[in-house]
Order: C-alpha cells, then structure tokens, then sequence
C-alpha cells in the first residue's frame, strides 16, 4: 500500500474524490485517505465511455474486503475513457491512488464547477476535522 | 481464557498440530470400491435409466461421488467441525447476528417422527399436525409484531425484505400508483438496499442524527409522492431505538407510502413493543436469530412476514386456513403476488421456533428480550472504563438496546492495530469476534451482541480480553497485527480469496 499523500495540483472533494483538471477535460479517482478507510479492494467496475457524470453522485462501485461503497464524481461530465485495467488488477487502487489507480476521464460539463472543489489545504483540514 | 493464548508469547510461536496438518476435501478420501450402506437387493423391475428419462435429460457420465467407508465419513466431517468455531463452543458476539442458545429440547421437538417424516408433497388432510403448528407459529408472530396476518414463507431475512417490497408493490400498482423509490438509513442492513434493487426500486439513503437515530429534517426533504416505501430497523443497527418512530411513521403515511421492519433486531424488543403498534406495515422476523435455531454458516433461515390490512390481499399463497376445525392450503386469492418459494417454507424451523415460544411463553420472551438489553448495557458499561474505553469507545453514548458499537480508530491511530486485528486476536481466547466494519457510519466498527444467554462470567472475560488485547498492543503492536496464533488456521489473506477464489477441485487431478 502507497504512503500517505495528497498531491497539490489535485482538486478534492469532501467525499473523498479527487479530479486532476487539464483544460475541459479531467482524470477522477479516489484519494489515500478513501483507499485507506476502504481496505483491501478487490473489485471495481468503471463506467462505460459515454456515461453522464453529475456532481455530488455515484458514478460507480467499488468493493474491499469490508463493504462495497460508491464513489463520487467530484465534478460533471461524459466519460471519455475508463481505466479497464483496475477490472483485473483493483489493488491497483490501493497501491497508486493518484497515478495507476485512476478511474476515468471525463469532459467536463461546466469547467467551472471545479472552483467548488478543495484544494489539498483545505482538504487536509477537512480530513484532520475527522469526517 | 483459552490457555492456548497464554502459552503464545512474543516471537516464539510454534505451529499447532491442526495448522501442520493440510485440510483434505472427502474426494482426496475417496478409494474406488470402498462404501458407506449396504443397499438391500432390487424388488422393482430394473428398468434402463433411458426408459424412463426423455432424451437429452439423462447425464453422459454418473456423478462423480465419493467412495468412502462410513467410519472415514465421521471422521472426516468431524474433524471439519473440530475446525469450526460454533456457539456450542464459546461466546459468539456477532453483532446484528444474535447468536443466542438454541436449547436441546427444541432438537427433540423437531425430530419427532410426524414433523422430521413429514413429507413436502403430503397432501393437507394428512399433515394437519403439521399445519396446526404453522398456524399457531403465524398467530404467535401476529402477536408479538402487533399485525395480524403472517406468512411463513420465506426462507431468510433478506427474502422476507424482497417479499416485502413485492408485496408493497403490488398494494401501490393495485391503487394505480406507479412510485420509483424505497428510502432506507444509511445505518441500514446490506440486504435492505440489495432486496431494493432486486424488487426494481432505487434506494434512497436517509441520513443519521447526532443521537443515532433517523434525521427527520433529511426524512422530510426525501419524502414524497415517488417513495414507495421506507425500510427502517428499530432498534437500529447502532442498537439504538428511535425516539422519532411516531413521527417517522406520521412522515411517510402522510405521502402514502409504506413502512417496512427489518425485524433482525427484534430480540431487543419482544414482549416490550410491537412494530404494528409503531405504525409499521410489514415486518419480517428472522426466526433464526430471534427464536433461535442453529444458524451459523449459512442457515437454515427462516424470515416470516407479519402485515396489516392494507397489504394483507397480496400476500404470497398458499395461505394457511382454518375451517371448521380443519387446515387447509388456500390458493385462491387473486390479489397474491404468488409463491415466494417451493413447498411451504423451512419447517423444521418453524418446530424449532413454535418450541421456544411455547416453552418461553409471554413473560419469557419479554424476558428473554429484557436479559439481552441488560447484558448488552452491562458491557457497554464495563467497557468503558480502562483500555477499551480509550481506545475503543463507544461511537453513540446512549443507553443501547440489545446491541452496540464500539469504534477502534483510536487503537488504529494510538497503537496502529485495527479493528480486524483485534477481533483475529479474539480468536485465540476463545471468542468468537464481533461483527466488524459494520455500520459503515462507524470508522473501525466493532458491533457487540452478546445475547441474553450468556452469564456475568462470559461477559466480564469477554471485555478482560479486549482489554488484555490493548494492553498487548501497548507493548507489541506487531504481536496483535499477526494474530491469530491457535486457531486451525493463521490469518486469511481475504484480499485474495476475494480476488481469486477457488471453488472447484478437478477430480481427474486427483485420481
């Protein structure tokens, strides 16, 4: 499993999600702190090129040894490729959350939206608030 | 204490007899030729299996069974059950589960001739035995859950909930009314959102307050004319009963939707309240849990539902009735959603569970419920003191009901074991561990129902071992992470058995 980390050029959201944003476009995933809290992940199933991402919604499942939970698109938009190959290797998940481990790629909706997201600061603190 | 546990120390650990030996399925045992019976000679006309099979019905090749001599059978399958944890054995905490005593008359009840004879097929005028218990089964849950009608069909928990919803269902179709969504806590079973899905609904979740129970402002803001229904556990699965009940009733009839009872805590209320009389119209009971029943790995379940008026036409058939003193199946009902199963439902456990309520009798089950409050309190209070109040404190600090959660972030953040290597370390005192990482509300849940059936002594150890557990975790956090050290096995690695299981053996391998 990856150390504790949280890159600074990311955005966060308060459930845990974070989204690298290049131009329209942005790579989602989940952040160390989520994979941690999770466990062990032993599945994941990504979204098909073409979903619709809202904000603030599940867009897909993941599963660990103690609970399968949602995960949540920080941001909206329609899914231009997916990671397939969390479908055979999931710990991928665990061991590089913010590189290999990512989930999908979307065209963002509303580019603005990201404005609403937290930077690593402020996440920090959200996590150290214990929630 | 199991000794076993003391005798571990530090990094001196020596493997056991039973970890040296490699576990073998009954096919590796098998030899061609060896048998259990002597079947007696032929007295029908031997008649070619394609006579009596249609074409393409009849297997290429006979199974492949094992050949084994009946003394290498009990051998076998009782070493297995040597291998085994079971409440014959120890305390068995497991949280949402009630583990409680099955007692040994109720095995007698159940194998009396007339009822473990019975046939499944045995038309209804020859099974009035039989079907007189299963009435009085029905008016005894009637009873208890305050609705009047019952049905024994299902066959666990989770069917009685996809039961329910169907059952929900068709009440609001029968009414014209076509609602999308079933709102249920995010304290809620696993199951209640599963058996949503199956039954075509989305599940909406409902957020939890600061006392535990259902956040009435979110309630309120969810609830509307496309909510089909609400699946509510009281107490719920933080063992906590919920105040608002009334209200939370008031909220969803008032949108006309539907209250369901996830009846799996029902040992913390029997003979005390009635989910009927809180305003619920559908409850199911886990007769496996709350009226006892060997019930580990797997069942036998069996998950009855109790309804009102409303939902009362629909129901699964065939129904039980009564006529002139008589029993009948009755089939003819043409609002019922049909049958939830074959047959009539598990009935060996209906035996089982009639025995317990009939030699508990009315007093006895409110008893038996008021026992299981006042352990569960008794170790919410002797935990809190000490090691394992802090590090495992108690996440909503309320009188609980039947049940608790107790959190181990702190043990993970002071002494960096979690709640799993707690409850692996649980194993090598004897104990079976509580239900962990449930509810997901709860960070390093560890849900504690220790049942009316066990006395001070197993409740005091119980807690002397979490706390003798920390203390090992103060001074060798490494020792608790490694745990277990006795059982049959060391610890599973579960990521891959989730990954990569191994479900079948190749038997060509093996000859």
């Amino acid at each position: 499993m990856a150390e504790e980390h949280y890159p600074e050029d990311l955005k966060y959201h308060p459930e845990h999600d974070w989204a690298r944003v290049e131009g329209d476009a942005a790579t989602l995933g989940i952040t160390w702190f989520a994979q941690d809290a999770l466990g062990e992940i032993v599945f994941f199933e990504p979204p098909a090129v073409g979903t619709q991402l809202i904000k603030d919604s599940a867009y897909a499942e993941v599963e660990s040894v103690k609970a399968v939970s949602e995960v949540i698109a920080p941001l909206s938009g329609e899914v231009i490729e997916a990671n397939g190959a969390l479908g055979d290797a999931p710990e991928t998940i665990n061991d590089d959350p913010y590189g290999e481990g990512w989930m999908v790629k979307i065209k963002l909706a509303d580019p603005g939206e990201a404005d609403g997201l937290l930077d690593v600061t402020a996440y920090r603190q959200h996590l150290e608030e214990g929630v | 204490m199991n000794p076993d546990a003391q005798k571990v120390t530090g990094a001196h650990v020596t493997e056991t007899p039973m970890q040296a030996e490699r576990a073998t399925t009954i096919f590796e045992k098998s030899h061609p030729g060896r048998r259990a019976a002597a079947l007696p000679a032929l007295d029908v006309p031997d008649r070619d299996v394609s006579e009596l099979l249609p074409a393409g019905a009849a297997r290429a090749r006979g199974p492949r069974m094992p050949e084994i001599a009946e003394p290498e059978i009990v051998r076998h399958y009782n070493r297995l059950s040597r291998r085994n944890f079971d409440l014959d054995s120890g305390f068995y905490p497991l949280g949402s589960c009630t583990m409680k005593h099955n007692p040994k008359l109720h095995e007698r009840a159940a194998a009396l001739p007339g009822f473990s004879r019975l046939h499944p097929l045995q038309p209804a005028e020859r099974a009035q035995g039989a079907l007189e218990l299963m009435w009085n089964l029905e008016r005894s849950l009637s009873e208890i859950c305050g609705l009047p009608h019952v049905c024994l069909q299902p066959s666990a928990g989770s069917h009685g909930e996809l039961s329910g919803l169907l059952l929900t269902k068709a009440y609001h179709e029968d009414r014209g009314e076509h609602r999308t969504k079933v709102l249920a806590p995010d304290t809620s079973h696993g199951t209640n959102p599963a058996s949503v899905t199956m039954a075509g609904y989305e599940t909406v979740k409902v957020a939890t307050n600061e006392r535990g129970g259902v956040d009435i402002d979110d309630l309120r803001a969810k609830a509307d004319d496309s909510v089909a229904c609400l699946m509510l556990t009281n107490p719920n699965t933080l063992g906590l009963f919920d105040e608002n009940i009334e209200e939370i009733a008031s909220i969803m009839h008032g949108v006309g939707a539907t209250l369901y009872y996830d009846g799996a805590n029902l040992n913390a209320v029997m003979g005390v309240s009635r989910p009927g009389d809180m305003g619920f119209d559908i409850v199911h009971v886990n007769l496996h849990k709350s009226f006892t029943q060997p019930h580990g790995g797997g069942g036998p379940g069996s998950g009855p539902i109790a309804v009102s008026d409303r939902i009362a036409p629909y129901l699964p058939v065939p129904r039980i009735a009564q006529k002139d003193g008589r029993f009948e199946l009755n089939t003819d009902e043409p609002k019922s959603i049909g049958r939830m199963r074959g047959f009539q439902g598990n009935f060996g456990v209906f035996v089982r569970s009639y025995a317990y309520i009939c030699s508990l009798g009315a007093e006895g089950l409110k008893a038996a419920s008021e026992t299981a409050v006042l352990n569960a309190n008794y170790m919410l209070a002797k935990g809190r003191e000490g090691r394992v109040g802090k590090y495992l404190p108690v996440e909503f600090d309320r009188t609980c009901k039947h049940e608790y959660v107790l959190s181990a972030a702190p043990a993970k953040k002071e002494l960096n074991v979690k709640a799993l290597d707690i409850a692996k370390r649980l194993l090598d005192f004897g104990y079976h561990p509580p239900t962990i990482y449930f509810p997901l509300l709860v960070d390093e849940a560890m849900m504690i129902e220790p049942t009316e059936t066990e006395t001070v002594e197993t409740l005091d150890g119980f807690i002397e071992a979490l706390d003798k557990i920390l203390e090992e975790a103060e001074r060798d956090p490494e020792f608790v992470q490694n745990a277990p050290y006795t059982t049959p096995v060391r610890r599973l690695d579960e990521a891959a058995a989730a990954r990569n299981p191994v479900v079948t053996q190749d038997l060509d391998a093996l000859a």
